[in-house]
């Protein structure tokens, strides 16, 4: 199996989602001739034509919209926004019609749109192009929302999420584009090839939404993550020695309850992880469908590390980012709670 | 003999010399073109510096220069009075130096410090100074935009006479807000001048891949707006097409859109390779329409200044950009406990 970075297993998904399916169509601002900003769609443009691949104008509303209105008539378009932090002028969209058309015609109609989009910080990106802005999603009945954390799984649940009959807001962590990324910024940059999950299968397979996945099973604490902050729980994990059980979820909604639950269960035990703002954030969710579950089997109170309360700021990213040190801090004090 | 040779050769010389003096002379005064000069170098070599700190690691994240596109920011202020606004997006370095910000700020915004106009919070998008009545620095495509106009509505029921400049590049012009804020602003005929830059390209997608009008200008007619196209690398045609249209949006005329037909001679941003254009479309323009060999060529014809006079004025905005670098290495990082504070007023 080739070793794949995530741009490369992103764009082999795309590649093979329109090698299948003619009436898949990729775009979005610089997708086309430009291939991408981070280069997920390089090369596609000229494989499949300027009609199934191209650039749209800066046009976040028009875009999940008209892909709404692909998609409503019959297309399976895969529609980039080119940072998260700019899907704003399309939230509307997305909270208003594209997840709302199956209940309001009653199944008559379904809106198939994936909308990838790279999140999160660690490229110094600042308030504009750092965001981690699933949480605005989750809370929107009637789309589903998904974030990879590795190569494989990007590939797979990108192929999964074309296939899906709803909307799919398919977030990519930028910082894992080329390489894992455990939260500390003075280590080398490693490379996917190193990690079991950068290699990457040949042709076209699925990661099924909503499934979660135990990446590091352990008995005294069940660590919630997804996306970067996988890795960083791993490495907390291993920092501290406590014998964290770590489940990515890869999906957000829907979330494996069973998987979480029957984990926590069984530590009694539960720090949950996010990039994003604290309050309101999913992990607020999380917290409270654990402690719903699992109330009498929990030894501590379920713990929250999150981004701060605040934008992302230029200065001290490293401060807001909730690497390993302040991952590490919760699993001690969960221990001792 | 020889005498006589080189009188011929001289004589017409002298001859164009002369008319090309008058017609600089027709066109503005020595000590304005002098400073629109040395603004625009000012930018220029900021620009540069900027981009060699970004080379040391210095700067990080996202780093947008204005290398090129110089003459619009200084031909526009000098078609503005004091207490007169200003907003743009992201590639706003020019647009603070302009408004007569302090490079040492600006600088030290980009590496994150504390002296920074935004404590280090910002970055090199998001800078702001009330003083200089200049509202962002925004990294949001298009969102300055109906801010401007807003702007642009408070100054009128305040009757301050204040106008505000609004500037957003050709491919911002295609977002939609853009549009909800040019019927606005004709509607209540706002104090407000709109400025497209019109530099070819958004990131690597150039304006004729993007935009099925792409004579900018002509985006207001539906609104009734009037439009202009400007020549963007010629300082005293920004000044003059912005006096109009500042003129008009002063006494009640409501809005007017001037594209400036400008050129980035540097990537997007410090990361991009520029791959979606030829090195030989950027050395052309460079060659033939660079905004401040354009007024030097203007100060030597009507004989202002010597080439070692600009020299030595080179230097001295050298030094200038050298201590803002210095500066923004001197400064401070900030106190984590800042980055908690202005998220709203303290209690
Ligand atoms: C809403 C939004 N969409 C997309 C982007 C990403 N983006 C940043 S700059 C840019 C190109 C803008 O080009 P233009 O308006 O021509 O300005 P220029 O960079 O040429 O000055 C894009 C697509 C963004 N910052 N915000
Ligand atoms: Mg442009």
């Amino acid at each position: 199996m080739p070793a794949m970075t995530m741009v490369q297993s992103l764009n082999a998904a795309i590649d093979e989602a329109l090698a299948g399916n003619d009436k898949v169509v990729a775009f979005g601002e610089d997708v086309g001739y430009f291939g991408g900003v981070f280069g997920v769609t390089r090369g596609l443009q000229e494989k499949y034509g300027l009609d199934r691949v191209f650039d749209a104008p800066i046009n976040e509303a028009a875009i999940v919209a008209m892909g709404m209105g692909m998609a409503v008539n019959g297309l399976r378009p895969i529609a980039e926004i080119q940072f998260a932090d700019y899907i704003f002028p399309g939230f509307d969209q997305v909270v208003s019609e594209l997840s709302r058309i199956r209940y309001r015609s009653a199944g008559q109609y379904t809106a198939p749109l994936v909308i990838r989009t790279p999140c999160g910080g660690g490229i110094y990106g600042g308030q504009t192009h750092s965001m981690s802005p699933e949480a605005f999603f989750t809370h929107i009945p009637g789309v589903k929302v998904a974030m990879p954390s590795n190569p494989y799984d990007a590939k797979g649940m990108l192929l999964a999420a074309v296939e899906d009959d709803d909307p799919v807001i398919f977030f990519e962590p930028k910082r894992l584009y080329n390489g894992p990324f455990d939260g500390d910024p003075h280590k080398p940059a490693t490379s996917w090839a190193r990690h079991p999950r950068g290699e990457v299968p040949e042709g076209a397979y699925t990661v099924p939404l909503g499934v979660g996945e135990i990446v590091r099973p352990g008995s005294e604490v069940t660590v919630v993550a997804y996306g970067t902050m996988v890795h960083v729980a791993n490495y907390a994990a291993e920092k501290t020695g406590v014998d964290a059980e770590v489940i990515d979820l890869r999906t957000l909604v829907p979330w494996d309850v069973d998987m979480v639950t029957a984990s926590v269960k069984k530590t009694g035990r539960c720090v949950v992880l996010h990039e994003a703002p604290r309050t309101s954030g999913f992990g607020a969710e999380l917290a409270a469908q654990i402690q719903e579950d699992c109330f009498y089997s929990l030894e501590a109170p379920v713990l929250r590390v999150t981004g701060w309360d605040t934008p992302y700021p230029h200065a001290h990213e490293w401060s807001y980012f909730p690497g390993p040190d302040r991952v590490g801090r919760a699993l001690k004090q969960v221990m001792e709670g | 003999m020889s005498d006589k040779k080189a009188d011929a050769v001289e004589e017409p010389n002298t001859g164009q010399q002369k008319v090309e003096a008058e017609a600089v002379e027709r066109r503005t005064s020595k000590s304005e073109l002098l400073k629109y000069y040395e603004d625009m170098l000012l930018i220029r070599r900021f620009e540069e510096k900027a981009g060699q700190l970004y080379g040391m690691g210095l700067i990080a994240g996202f780093c947008h220069l204005y290398i090129g596109q110089e003459a619009v920011v200084v031909g526009m202020q000098g078609a503005i009075e004091e207490g007169d606004q200003v907003i743009t997006g992201y590639r706003d370095h020019g647009h603070m130096l302009a408004c007569g910000m302090d490079p040492k700020g600006v600088m030290a915004e980009l590496t994150g410090r504390k002296d920074g106009y935004s404590k280090g919070k910002g970055g090199s998008m998001h800078m702001f100074s009330r003083d200089k009545q200049f509202f962002g620095g925004h990294g949001i495509v298009g969102a300055q935009v109906p801010i401007g106009a807003g702007l642009a509505f408070a100054n009128r029921y305040k009757e301050n006479d204040r106008v505000s400049l609004t500037y957003f590049g050709d491919g911002a012009a295609n977002q939609g807000q853009v549009y909800e804020a040019f019927n606005m602003a004709e509607l209540w005929a706002l104090p407000v001048v709109f400025i497209i830059e019109n530099n070819q390209y958004a990131m690597g997608t150039s304006v004729k891949r993007a935009s099925s009008e792409v004579h900018l200008h002509k985006r207001g007619a539906s609104f009734a707006i009037p439009g202009e196209e400007v020549d963007g690398m010629d300082v005293l045609a920004v000044r003059d097409a912005g006096r109009r249209a500042v003129y008009d949006a002063r006494r009640g005329e409501g809005p007017t859109i001037l594209e400036m037909k400008t050129y980035r001679y540097r990537g997007h941003s410090m990361s991009d390779p520029a791959k979606y254009r030829t090195r030989e479309e950027v050395q052309g323009v460079r060659e033939k329409s660079d905004p401040i060999e354009h007024a030097k060529r203007m100060l030597l014809a009507a004989d202002w200044a010597s080439e070692d006079e600009l020299k030595e004025l080179d230097k001295s905005v050298k030094a200038v950009c050298q201590e803002a670098a210095q500066f923004s290495q001197d400064s401070p990082e900030p106190d984590p406990e800042e980055l908690y504070t202005d998220v709203l007023a303290e209690a």
